[in-house]
């Protein structure tokens, strides 16, 4: 479904007329990316961190099919495979290798900024619940993929990343331990570990790219939203994907790459941990164990659980780590605002900034070596995470007086804020008015 | 379902009275049900291929001369791929570990249970802390052993005592103990 202005697709030769008779793919491709989807024309640069989503995961996914190329997923070839030959005699290896290491750290940066993004324009909110739903499938496989992808060079941190994260499965009574043998397939992270997380770190991106497939396919039932969460009315609030967002994507795109471009043959290693240049070793622990940059807030969150409390700390731990991604499935039922965007809720805006800083304490307590008040303040934020999804955000809802809405995407965009404000409903849109005031 | 009577009372062909049930319905349900058996079946290899295959469970004993670890010296050996702590215990630290009174403790346990009789000195546990899997430190010569004197486990600050009990930090349970006879009285034979 579209907007009723939306473009039908027409053949421009008789080779395109004959291919969409019989298999109506060029009219699927114009409908969701072409000149046929209608977009609001107000999109700001935040709307541009899903199509560099789905750029990362295409890398990851030539990269990773040409590195599986020539690793060997034994215990005692896995480190030389990746340290030796890919890096140094395979032709280009290295290239690929450091493209697939910091395309994934890419990959997540971008998805968190299009999380983030969603939370403060409320694209959680009806009728887009499905699409937030299906993106946290997306970022679970995603975390699932990064966690084995990170095994397979079996370093140090590979070693003890699997150790340490399959061991949360111990926690729960009874069935734990069981449940983390047979995922190991032995007692401690061995051949057999290594072997099945080679074959599902190469299966899930295709399943990634599948429920991609599902969260752009309900993406274009509403339409995308936009930075005032207002619904488009008419075909003055919107523009086709193309050429005006493809052109937007693609020099953004471009911008992008540069970063990671810089990154990748700069500072390949930055993001990584000397470590796991260290062949894994089933008798010694690195010192210092963390998971790679993108897992720090989680990982803060686990080791906020010190003291028991009716259930094991350890168990708390892991249950409050799990839950901090499982409460975001809830999200559309927490917060009951009907303005969507942060822009128009003065106080879901403050305490959105704060949940903000709340996740890069988590990340600064997560990536780092223990001490007393870091673990303290690594409680306190922890605390503040579920504070505010689960009583601000509802109270905030429930409170607030939003600012009044502009009563259409083109009268905000082509008129001024101030001019064209009113209270949701209140003013008729002047047609045929210019943009010479404000 | 039709059971014989009704069958004799309802004709079988259309049963639009009755019970409402008709033949066909039985048909439906016994051949799914067929099936989903059938398919949970086939399930069954795709789950147990998944647990420890023989030749790991192959590595399920090892033996272990101990006659070289003089008393306060500890060695780390391999059972089952993981590391396996083996500390002949000072009478000092034998002195702390029965100091402890056992309400102090997370996972109260004497250091008489977790050793073999008249073997007090000889603590054998897994070198696997109890909370994330991580080899605790303070086997080894010049390792860090905590507070309590025994291990300290540097990924998430658990700390054990000469008995290898938690004793502070977040792991639920003292390092385990693993089966093990002394097959003479230098050699200990593990699992």
């Amino acid at each position: 479904m579209s907007f009723h202005w939306a473009k039908a697709y027409e053949p421009k030769n008789s080779f395109m007329r004959w291919l969409d008779e019989r298999l109506p793919l060029p009219r699927l491709v114009y409908g969701a990316i072409g000149g046929g989807y209608p977009v609001p024309r107000n999109l700001n640069y935040f709307w541009n961190f899903g199509v560099l989503a789905g750029i990362f995961l295409t890398i990851q996914i030539i990269t990773g099919i040409v590195l599986a190329m020539h690793f060997y997923a034994t215990t005692d070839g896995a480190f030389n495979s990746v340290n030796q030959l890919i890096m140094r005699d395979v032709n280009a290896g290295w290239l690929l290798r450091y493209a697939h290491m910091n395309g994934a750290s890419f990959f997540f940066l971008v998805t968190y900024i299009h999380i983030f993004r969603g939370l403060y324009y409320g694209s959680y909110k009806a009728p887009r619940e499905l699409v937030w739903m299906l993106g946290l499938v997306i970022y679970l496989l995603m975390m699932a993929t990064g966690f084995m992808g990170y095994v397979l060079p079996w370093g140090q941190m590979s070693y003890w990343g699997a150790q340490v994260i399959t061991g949360f499965f111990s926690a729960f009574p009874l069935v734990g331990e069981p449940i983390r043998v047979w995922l190991l397939g032995g007692y401690a992270p061995d051949q057999a570990a290594l072997t099945r997380f080679f074959s599902l770190h190469y299966l899930l991106p295709f399943v990634i790219a599948g429920v991609v497939i599902l969260h752009i396919w309900a993406l274009h039932i509403p339409g995308s939203g936009n930075p005032t969460g207002v619904d488009v009315k008419s075909e003055r609030d919107t523009l086709p994907f193309h050429p005006f967002y493809t052109a937007k994507d693609g020099w953004f795109a471009a911008a992008m790459l540069l970063a990671y471009a810089l990154v990748t043959y700069f500072a390949p290693d930055y993001l990584g941990h000397p470590d796991n240049y260290i062949q894994a070793n089933p008798l010694a622990t690195p010192a210092h164990i963390v998971p790679e940059w993108y897992f720090w807030p989680f990982y803060a969150i686990l080791r906020s659980f010190t003291v028991d409390f009716i259930l094991p700390a350890k168990l708390w731990g892991v249950l409050a780590m799990f839950a901090s991604i499982l409460l975001l499935f809830f999200l559309p039922w927490l917060d009951k605002s009907p303005v969507r965007s942060g822009s128009y809720r003065p106080v879901f805006k403050r305490f959105f900034w704060l949940l903000v800083l709340d996740v890069l304490i988590l990340g600064y307590i997560g990536g780092a070596p223990i001490n007393w008040w870091r673990v303290a303040l690594g409680q306190a934020a922890s605390a503040y995470y579920f504070i505010h999804f689960l009583v601000i955000l509802p109270l905030v809802s429930a409170f607030e007086i939003p600012l009044p809405l502009p009563s259409s995407i083109s009268e905000s965009v082509l008129h001024g804020e101030t001019k064209e404000a009113a209270p949701l409903g209140q003013n008729k849109p002047r047609r045929g008015s210019t943009a010479t005031a404000g | 379902m039709a059971t014989k009577a009704q069958s004799a009372e309802v004709p079988a062909t259309t049963g639009s009275e009755g019970d409402g049930v008709r033949r066909r319905d039985f048909l439906n349900v016994a051949a799914v049900s067929f099936a989903g058996v059938g398919a949970v079946a086939a399930l069954a290899p795709l789950f147990v291929q998944m647990a420890p295959s023989a030749d790991v469970l192959a590595l399920a004993t090892t033996e272990v001369d101990i006659s070289k670890v003089q008393s306060g010296q500890g060695i780390k050996t391999q059972w089952r791929k993981q590391p396996v702590f083996i500390r002949n215990l000072t009478p000092k630290e034998i002195a702390e570990a029965n100091a402890v009174p056992l309400s102090d403790l997370r996972d109260p346990q004497t250091l008489a249970e977790r050793t073999k009789p008249g073997k007090a000195n000889w603590l054998i546990t897994l070198g696997v802390c109890t909370h994330l899997g991580c080899v605790p430190l303070g086997i080894s010569e010049g390792e860090n052993k905590g507070p309590y004197g025994g291990y300290f486990c540097p990924c998430h600050g658990s700390m054990y005592d000469t008995a290898a009990r938690i004793r502070q930090g977040p792991a639920p349970k003292n390092l385990e103990v693993p089966e093990y006879k002394f097959t003479s009285p230098t050699t200990v034979q593990i699992g």
